[in-house]
C-alpha cells in the first residue's frame, strides 16, 4: 500500500483524529496526541496494515515559535511498506500516551526522548532519564538550553556562542 | 681507591641505592585496563600480536588492586568521572596515570558543545604522561609507557621530600 | 524434596569490566547464581553527538558520526553520506560507489572479526583472538595505505570520497583476500567445531522470531533468529544490486533456533560473503575522477530524510531534518545496537550469570553508538 492509501485508510476509521495539513509531503501523517494509543493499535493489529516495527521516535524542536513535534516511523514486514506519524505537542505540557505496551522498544526511545526534551509518556511503566545521569537538570536538546553551573562538585562548561557562518 | 682497586670480577654491579630500586621498580608495570571509547580498541590491538605490550612487560590486570598504572583511555563523562577517582583511590601505592588520546587530555573534538564531556581527566586525578592523538598509534602508546619507565627511573622514594 | 528458595541478591557488573565491551552497568538481581531481572543502566559514554550535529555544517558532521561506532566507522559515515545524497537529490559517479562498496565490506570484515575475537576472549579462549586481531591488522594496513587512518577515517564525503585508492590498491587487496579465505577455516577449527564453545552457546538466549521484531532487533541478530531481513537487498542503497550475495539465516542445527550459536555463526558466514562482494567489485571498477561529483556547497532543500542502511551491527538509520542553513536542525541517529541491548532483560531472565555474558557478547554492543 502506498502513503496515500494508508492515509485515506486511517481516515476512514478515526475521521477528525488524523489532521489535513498542505505543509508535510506525502510520506508524513499527523496524528492528534489524545488519540494516539488508539491509532497506534489499529495500525499495529488490522491486517491489511499490520505495521509490526517501531522503526524510529524522534523528537524535534522546530524554534521558538513553533511546536515540540514527535515523529514515528514505522514499517511492516509483511507488506514492506512503510509510513511517517507526526504529533505536534505544546511546549509548556508537552504529554502523549505511551505505546510501549505495542511496540516493545518503545520503552527505551520515549526515555531517551523524556532525557532530551522533556516530553512526557503518559502510562510508562518507567519514566526517568537514561542518558543523562539522574538528577542532571534542564531538557538538552531543546534550542532554549542552559547547562547547568556544575554537577558533583566538577564544573560544567557553558556553550559557547557561535560568530556566524561564512 | 687503595685496598679495593681491581678487586671485584666482572659480574658484580655497584650502584647507587636509588638506582637499583628505579630499576626495579620500572621495568615491570602492570596497566590497569580502563578503556572507555575508541581508544581502547587501539589498546586492545598494542596488547596483541602485532605490537606486543607483554615484552616491555606490561600485563592486562582487571582488579584496581593489582595495578600499578592506569591507562584512561577514552572520553571522559560526567557521570564516569566520579567512578573514576573511586577507581584510582582504590589503587595501591605507588601507582601512576596515563592519560592516552586527545579526550582524556582536555575533551577532544567535544570540547566546544559537550554538555555532559569532561574536559581532560586531570581535573579529577592527577595525571603523569599525555599521550596526543585521536586515537593515538600503538606505537606512540608504547613511546608513552616508556617515558613512563624513565619517569620511574629518576624518581628516587627514598629521599625525604620538601613539599 | 523441596526446592530452596533463597533470598534475592543485587549485584553491579560493570561500568569498568572486561567483558562489557565498553562502559555498560548491568544492576543484576539473582538468586544464587540463576538470574531474574537485569537493569541496564546507560549513559556513561554520552557524548553529546546530537548537540554538537546542530552547531557544525554538515560535512563536519561526518567525523563526529566515526566517533559513534567506531568499530564500523566506514558503515557509520556511508549511512550518513547515502541519507545526505538522497535529500540533496545528487549521485555520486560509479568509481565512487564501487571504492565506497569496497571499503564497506572491508570494514564488515573487520568489525566481525574483532567481535568474533573478543566472544571468544568472553567465553574464555584466549588463541582465536590473537588470530583474528593479527588479519585485522592487514585490513587496517590496507586503510592506512589509501586515507592514511587506522581506525576512524573520515573517509566518505558528500558526493565523493576523501582520498582516491592508490595505484597498486587492487593487487593488494586481492593478495589479502586469497590469504584470508583459508584462515577462516582455521578459525573453525578452533571455535565453531570446539566442544566446549558449543556447550556454552547452544540452546542458550534464544530469540523468538517475533520477540525480535517488537524489540526492533536487526542485522545478524534478527538473522540468527530465522528472519531473512537484510537492508542491502530488501532496500537496496548504493549499487548493492548489482552484486550476487547471499544472506545467511540461522538454521537452529547445533541447538534451538536464535540461540547465541546462531548469531556467532550467522557472523562467520557473513564474512565469506562480503568476501565475495569485495572480488566482484574489484573485477568491474571502472576509471574516473573521485571529485567530479563533489557539490562545492552543501545546501540542502528544506525537508526531511529518514534512510536505514546496513552496518555490521544491524540497521543504522539516520534521521536529517534541514531548513535551508548551512548546518543541520537536527540530525538523530537511530542505532542498532542500542535495540539490541534493550532485549537484554527478557532474554536472558533464568539463566545463570556466566550465561548473561555470553549473552550480551553475541548481541555485540559498542557502547559509543548506544550513548551517543
Amino acid at each position: 500500500m502506498t502513503s496515500i492509501e494508508i492515509k485515506e485508510a486511517l481516515k476512514n476509521q478515526f475521521g477528525k483524529s488524523v489532521m489535513e495539513n498542505d505543509e508535510l509531503p506525502e510520506n508524513q501523517v499527523e496524528v492528534k496526541g489524545e488519540e494516539w494509543l488508539d491509532i497506534a493499535t489499529f495500525m499495529k493489529n488490522d491486517p491489511k496494515l499490520s505495521f509490526d516495527q517501531l522503526e524510529c521516535i524522534t523528537g524535534i524542536d522546530t524554534g521558538e515559535e513553533g511546536p515540540l513535534q514527535s515523529h514515528y516511523n514505522l514499517h511492516s514486514m509483511e507488506h514492506r511498506h512503510k509510513i511517517e506519524i507526526v504529533i505536534n505537542h505544546d511546549k509548556n505540557e508537552p504529554k502523549v500516551p505511551s505505546i510501549e505496551k505495542l511496540w516493545r522498544i518503545g520503552d527505551w526511545f520515549e526515555r531517551e526522548t523524556y532525557d532530551m526534551f522533556g516530553i512526557e509518556y503518559i502510562g510508562h511503566r518507567d519514566l526517568r532519564r537514561i542518558l543523562c545521569p539522574d538528577d542532571w537538570e534542564g531538557w538538552p536538546l531543546r534550542k532554549d538550553y542552559e547547562p547547568q553551573e556544575s554537577f558533583h562538585g566538577i564544573v560544567v562548561p557553558k556553550i559557547k556562542e557561535e560568530e556566524g557562518w561564512e | 681507591m687503595g685496598v679495593l682497586e681491581n678487586k671485584f670480577q666482572d659480574n658484580v654491579v655497584v650502584a647507587s641505592l636509588d638506582k637499583i630500586l628505579g630499576w626495579a621498580r620500572s621495568t615491570s608495570p602492570w596497566y590497569f585496563q580502563f578503556g572507555l571509547a575508541c581508544c581502547a580498541i587501539e589498546m586492545m590491538a598494542s596488547a596483541a600480536s602485532r605490537h606486543d605490550l607483554e615484552r616491555i612487560g606490561m600485563m592486562p590486570r582487571s582488579s584496581p588492586r593489582q595495578a600499578d598504572v592506569m591507562i584512561v583511555a577514552g572520553t571522559v563523562t560526567m557521570k564516569m568521572a566520579l567512578r573514576v577517582k573511586k577507581l584510582y583511590e582504590q589503587m595501591a601505592d605507588p601507582k601512576y596515570v596515563i592519560s592516552m588520546g586527545s579526550c582524556a587530555t582536555s575533551g577532544g573534538p567535544y570540547w566546544q558543545h559537550g554538555y555532559h564531556v569532561l574536559k581532560g581527566v586531570d581535573l579529577v586525578v592527577p595525571v603523569d604522561v599525555y599521550v596526543p592523538g585521536c586515537p593515538p598509534r600503538p606505537e606512540a602508546l608504547i613511546e608513552g609507557l616508556l617515558k613512563l619507565q624513565e619517569k620511574i627511573q629518576t624518581e628516587r622514594p627514598l629521599t625525604r621530600k620538601l613539599a | 524434596m523441596g526446592v530452596v528458595q533463597g533470598d534475592q541478591m543485587v549485584l553491579n557488573i560493570g561500568p569498568q569490566h572486561p567483558s562489557t565491551h565498553g562502559v555498560l552497568r548491568l544492576e543484576v538481581t539473582t538468586d544464587g547464581e540463576i538470574v531474574s531481572k537485569i537493569t541496564p543502566h546507560l549513559g556513561y559514554l554520552h557524548r553529546c553527538f546530537e548537540k554538537h550535529a546542530e552547531n557544525v555544517t554538515y560535512e563536519q558532521v561526518i567525523p563526529f558520526t566515526d566517533r559513534c561506532d567506531y568499530l564500523a566507522s566506514m558503515n557509520s559515515n556511508f549511512g550518513y553520506v547515502v541519507a545526505m545524497e538522497e535529500l540533496m537529490g545528487i549521485e555520486s559517479c560509479e568509481r565512487v560507489q564501487y571504492i565506497r562498496v569496497i571499503m564497506a565490506e572491508l570494514n564488515r570484515i573487520a568489525s566481525h572479526l574483532l567481535a568474533l575475537g573478543v566472544y571468544g576472549l568472553d567465553i574464555g579462549a584466549f588463541t582465536p583472538f590473537l588470530y583474528m586481531l593479527r588479519d585485522r591488522e592487514r585490513i587496517l594496513d590496507m586503510f592506512e595505505y589509501t586515507c592514511g587512518a587506522r581506525l576512524l577515517y573520515n573517509y566518505m564525503w558528500i558526493g565523493g570520497v576523501s582520498h582516491d585508492l592508490p595505484k597498486d590498491f587492487e593487487k593488494i587487496c586481492i593478495e589479502f583476500l586469497d590469504y584470508f579465505e583459508p584462515q577462516i577455516d582455521e578459525y573453525n577449527n578452533l571455535l565453531t567445531y570446539n566442544k566446549i564453545f558449543i556447550e556454552r552457546t547452544a540452546d542458550v538466549g534464544v530469540i523468538p522470531a517475533d520477540v525480535a521484531i517488537s524489540y526492533g532487533v536487526s542485522g545478524p541478530n534478527l538473522r540468527g533468529s530465522g528472519v531473512k531481513w537484510d537492508v542491502r537487498k530488501d532496500e537496496p542503497y548504493s549499487i548493492y544490486d548489482r552484486f550476487e550475495f547471499d544472506v545467511p539465516t540461522g538454521t537452529g542445527e547445533f541447538g534451538t533456533l536464535g540461540d547465541c550459536f546462531d548469531r556467532y555463526w550467522v557472523r562467520m558466514l557473513e564474512v565469506t560473503e562480503s568476501v565475495k562482494i569485495i572480488r566482484q567489485a574489484l573485477k568491474d571498477i571502472p576509471q574516473g575522477d573521485v571529485f567530479e561529483t563533489m557539490p562545492k556547497k552543501i545546501r540542502p532543500p528544506v525537508g526531511s530524510i529518514y534512510r536505514r542502511t546496513e552496518s555490521p551491527r544491524g540497521d543504522l538509520g539516520y534521521y536529517i531534518v534541514s531548513d535551508g542553513k548551512p548546518s543541520p536542525t537536527r540530525v538523530k541517529m537511530r542505532s542498532p545496537a542500542f535495540t539490541a541491548l534493550s532485549c537484554l532483560d527478557e532474554v536472558s531472565s533464568g539463566w545463570m550469570i556466566s550465561d548473561v555474558l555470553a549473552i550480551l557478547g553475541s548481541l555485540d554492543i559498542v557502547l559509543g553508538e548506544i550513548d551517543r
